[in-house]
């Protein structure tokens, strides 16, 4: 069966590559953009806040993974089983505060209260303008 | 299925990693291929545990999804920084210790 | 309804509560206000050292995972001290060094708690996840320094090599796991005991993966490259932490695996082992000879310490173990002495790292010269110091096991790591001082936390047999 189906999938675009005609032109080969023509890169450059977002979710999303199987077994595990999960919430919740109290949640120039203070920006913000419809 | 398949494609992945770790030249990959090795190794804990009839593969997997996460977050949170010195994701733009 | 003991952890839970209320009041801080935080991590410390004194010889035992044998709670100590000394070098550097306080303290008490985990653990898998925990947190305290690119690098470096080990080490676990259904260490000794004379491969291959995991994790060469990077670009004070803390706790889970749990497969590890700490201790030495850095050359050197600690390891004998112990106290507190003294003597643009930096320092600075000199004296094994002790110790735990030519060439190889720690003595006490700009001077707690580490490292050295009969107490109540 894992033959056949190799055979079938990889012989179709073997035999297609081999056989069919190619007369390649720019529209041809251009990306497939909602049959518009295709605007600057795809690889636009994003605010590192969606990457600290991003960590941040990676974590505590992970962390509620460990709910399910204690939701599943509650009854079994008790008390005990729900002081545990609770302990564990609680230190999560340490982190929590951590990231809240640091600003890490606060979108927006204006609620940092750094804002005064911080950094011009660095050549990473400067070229997103590069590309794209912003010339 | 004999548990020799799973071994076998946790090897096979466990190696691709180990490789990429070595050849890759792109700092996010680098962190993909350390995750590869990490997930190979989930998969022979899942198929030892079921070889076993327990749960405690999957449970010991549980935990090493949570450590690969919090190992991402710190890889990544690294990689960021290093970007913002050097504009590069590419190794040998880090050269200010000997490797 | 098991009924749970939390005895043995209570030395961690102590060290966890301290890094949750430091990372609490730095969160709640408000700007520019200033907080104790060193002091709160102090208190979580002394807890903990004081937990485990009350542990003595009680062989306690939580959940099952965590145990609390004298062999735990002799290292708790020693990294109780790490930590101590640390917080009190950080107390002076930190405002200098822009560190950001708070974090730091809680990282480092993250990671002594994964340090202690460490050394506590009977499973596998929690050792996984306390080596995890250790590491996570070294990789962001060598890092800490965003603005500098040298720490930056060194910490992903770290990062990466470290996290390739790790899954090694894990590679090494679930082999384990699958040829005996069992992380526990007990356990997972029992059934290799039973198939020694005809091993499984799958056990050979777990002996395999899990001696990579942990020589990367005590920098033994072939797997040593991550060090000296790590080493040198980390913050001075980060870079003792680490070669003492992270060297002690690896090597504990080092000894605890493969003298309990694959102690019947001795025949196979051994031969390698040899190899590793033979070639650990030359090319420490013969590399750390050409270093000019000295945060570079005390890294080569803590490659060749760490060669010695394996000379315990495979000598395996109740004095072997105990030599180990021994060693991790007086390797411990030399270190961080020494790694102080750095730390100390930097400024915020420079490390003042580079062996000419020392040129006629006993002119500027007599006490921390001194003090220096003592520390790298201690460091070559010189006698009235814990060094000389140490070595002793461990080499003729060697060549009672019958390892004669690794004493040998320990005891070589230790002869010419005389050579550079002297270079750095006459360097400070013999040559004149250049152009360059003269090292702030050094007052208050640092110096406080030195002297102790001076009193710890003179006391070792002269009046060795009472640590010494812990360390042999630690030993004889387990494997």
């Amino acid at each position: 069966m894992v033959a056949l189906g190799a055979v079938v999938g990889l012989g179709g675009l073997v035999i297609s590559g081999l056989v069919g005609p190619s007369n390649p032109t720019p529209e041809k080969e251009a990306a497939y953009e909602c049959g518009m023509p295709p605007v600057g890169d795809a690889r636009e450059r994003q605010s590192v806040k969606f990457y600290l977002i991003a960590m941040i979710f990676l974590l505590f999303d992970i962390e509620v993974a460990f709910l399910y199987p204690w939701a599943m077994a509650m009854r079994d595990l008790g008390w005990p089983g729900l002081l545990q999960i609770t302990l564990f919430f609680a230190i999560l919740v340490v982190g929590y505060a951590y990231i809240w109290r640091k600003g890490v949640l606060d979108w927006g120039p204006e609620s940092d209260p750094d804002y005064k203070h911080a950094p011009r920006p660095g050549p990473a913000v400067i070229k997103r303008y590069r590309y794209g419809t912003r010339h | 299925m004999p548990i020799g398949y799973y071994l076998a494609l946790s090897g096979v992945l466990f190696a691709i990693g180990a490789a990429g770790v070595f050849l890759r030249r792109n700092l996010i990959t680098l962190l993909l291929s350390v995750e590869i090795m990490l997930n190979a190794v989930n998969l022979s804990f899942v198929a030892f545990g079921r070889q076993q009839g327990s749960v405690d593969g999957q449970i010991i997997t549980f935990f090493v999804m949570t450590v690969a996460a919090a190992e991402a977050a710190v890889g990544l949170a690294l990689v960021i920084a290093l970007f913002r010195h050097r504009e590069s994701l590419n190794p040998e733009a880090f050269t200010s210790l000997k490797w | 309804m098991t009924t749970y003991s939390f005895d043995a952890v209570i030395p961690i839970v102590c060290v966890i509560l301290a890094g949750l209320v430091v990372m609490l009041a730095e969160a709640f801080r408000g700007r520019g206000e200033k907080m104790p935080l060193g002091g709160l991590a102090v208190i979580g410390l002394v807890g903990a050292a004081a937990s485990s004194v009350l542990l003595w010889n009680r062989n306690a035992t939580s959940f099952g995972v965590v145990t609390a044998d004298n062999f735990a709670l002799f290292l708790n100590l020693v990294l109780v001290a790490v930590g101590l000394m640390t917080v009190l070098i950080t107390a002076q550097t930190a405002d200098r060094d822009k560190l950001p306080a708070g974090e730091f303290y809680a990282t480092a008490l993250f990671a002594l708690v994964g340090m202690m985990l460490m050394v506590q653990a009977s499973d596998l898998l929690v050792m996984f996840l306390a080596l995890e925990t250790m590491s996570i947190a070294v990789y962001v305290m060598t890092g800490i320094r965003r603005e500098a690119v040298n720490g930056t690098e060194a910490a992903f470096k770290y990062f990466l090599l470290g996290a390739f080990a790790s899954a090694f080490f894990l590679y090494g676990v679930a082999f384990l796991y699958g040829t005996t259904g069992s992380t526990s260490l007990d356990r997972i000794g029992t059934i290799v005991a039973s198939q020694a004379m005809a091993p499984n491969p799958l056990v050979l291959m777990a002996v395999g993966m899990l001696l990579v995991g942990f020589a990367f994790k005590v920098a033994a060469v072939p797997f040593h490259m991550w060090s000296p990077d790590a080493y040198e670009g980390a913050p001075a004070v980060v870079t003792g932490f680490m070669s003492t803390g992270v060297k002690a706790a690896a090597i504990a889970g080092f000894t605890r695996v493969f003298l309990s749990a694959l102690e019947p497969m001795i025949g196979y590890w051994a031969p390698a082992l040899w190899v590793i700490a033979a070639a650990t201790m030359v090319l420490g030495t013969v590399v750390g000879v050409q270093q000019t850095s000295i945060k570079r050359m005390l890294a080569y050197s803590s490659i060749a310490h760490g060669g010695y600690l394996l000379l315990g390891l495979l000598a395996g004998s109740d004095v072997g173990k105990a030599s180990i112990l021994f060693y991790l106290a007086a390797y411990a507190l030399t270190n961080l002495g020494a790694f102080g003294i750095i730390a100390l003597l930097g400024s915020y643009s420079r490390d003042n790292d580079n062996l000419r930096d020392y040129a006629g320092l006993w002119h500027s600075h007599p006490v921390l010269a001194t003090l220096m000199a003592l520390f790298l004296l201690s460091l070559g094994g010189f006698p009235p110091t814990a060094g000389f002790i140490a070595k002793w110790y461990v080499f003729s735990a060697a060549i009672g096991a019958g390892y004669y030519w690794l004493a040998i060439i320990g005891f070589l190889s230790s002869v010419v790591s005389v050579y550079f720690y002297l270079r750095i003595v006459v360097m400070m006490f013999m040559t004149d001082r250049d152009a360059r700009p003269v090292p702030a001077p050094v007052t208050g707690i640092a110096l406080a936390g030195l002297a102790l580490s001076l009193a710890g490292v003179l006391y070792l050295g002269v009046l060795p047999s009472q640590v010494i009969e812990w360390a042999q107490a630690s030993v004889a109540t387990i494997f």
